[in-house]
């Protein structure tokens, strides 16, 4: 399990109320961890704040509404972890 | 302030994109309708009604920042606070302060004062959507006007 993962649970688990053995990598958060758009507005504030990026939502939802990605690939914890990763190394390029 | 109307908000003051700094003064009508249930003999400004004021100086933060080209929705509250009464007649100033501007979405810290002594504060988070249709862009614009904010400098 990567830091970022890690990072990103401890933040699910307090924003959400969910116990952090219930958070696993390949948890989605909105079919298995049941989190809703309004509380995942908290979850990317900590995020953003957490690795001083931006997580990309618009762009993220824009995508998955057009038929161009799916959620799983933004919102099953391992893959946005990957996603944090890229943009916090898009940053320091 | 015109309570009917949910036009909370009298004047822009100070408004610093740089900062991301926003400061709104109005006034509290002497005499409404909500003033005789709320509460009879013992008129108050609700508190819902100050959570407001606070909003709507940020939203007009957060929609200048974009150049007017998205609506900040209120879609969270916390650490709300109502720290004194406010009666019909109270001139009463807010200072706000975007603290992040995310994707779709902004925290804004806001807090609400009569002279010198506090009477809220609070931290709002806003969704940030496109304009349900020209016509709704068009008559925010035309508040926002009417209320000093400097659209012409702002507006994309």
């Amino acid at each position: 399990m990567s830091a970022t993962f890690d990072k990103v649970a401890d933040i699910i688990a307090e924003t959400c109320d969910i116990p952090r053995e219930n958070i696993k990598p390949e948890s989605h958060a909105i079919n298995d961890l049941e989190i809703d758009s309004l509380d995942f507005l908290d979850i990317a504030f900590a995020i953003d704040k957490t690795f001083g990026i931006k997580l990309p939502l618009e762009q993220w939802t824009q995508e998955v509404n057009d038929g161009k990605a799916t959620t799983d690939q933004y919102f099953v914890l391992q893959n946005l972890s990957d996603q944090i990763d890229k943009l916090i190394a898009a940053k320091g390029a | 302030m015109r309570f009917e109307y949910f036009q909370m908000i009298d004047r822009i003051v100070a408004l610093d994109l740089g900062t991301r700094t926003v400061r709104s003064v109005c006034s509290v009508p002497q005499e409404s309708t909500i003033f005789e249930g709320h509460f009879p003999s013992y008129p108050l400004m609700p508190g819902v009604l100050l959570l407001e004021c606070m909003a709507q100086t940020c939203g007009w933060l957060v929609t200048s920042l974009n150049g007017f080209t998205a609506m900040p929705f209120l879609a969270g509250v916390k650490e709300a606070k109502f720290r004194t009464a406010v009666h019909p007649g109270d001139h009463l100033e807010f200072e706000g302060k975007v603290v992040h501007e995310g994707s779709g979405y902004a925290v804004a810290e806001c807090r609400g004062r009569r002279q010198e002594q506090a009477v809220c504060d609070a931290q709002i988070t806003f969704r940030v959507m496109s304009f349900p249709s020209p016509e709704f862009r068009k008559a925010l614009v035309e508040w926002a006007e009417r209320i000093e904010v400097p659209v012409k400098e702002l507006i994309k």
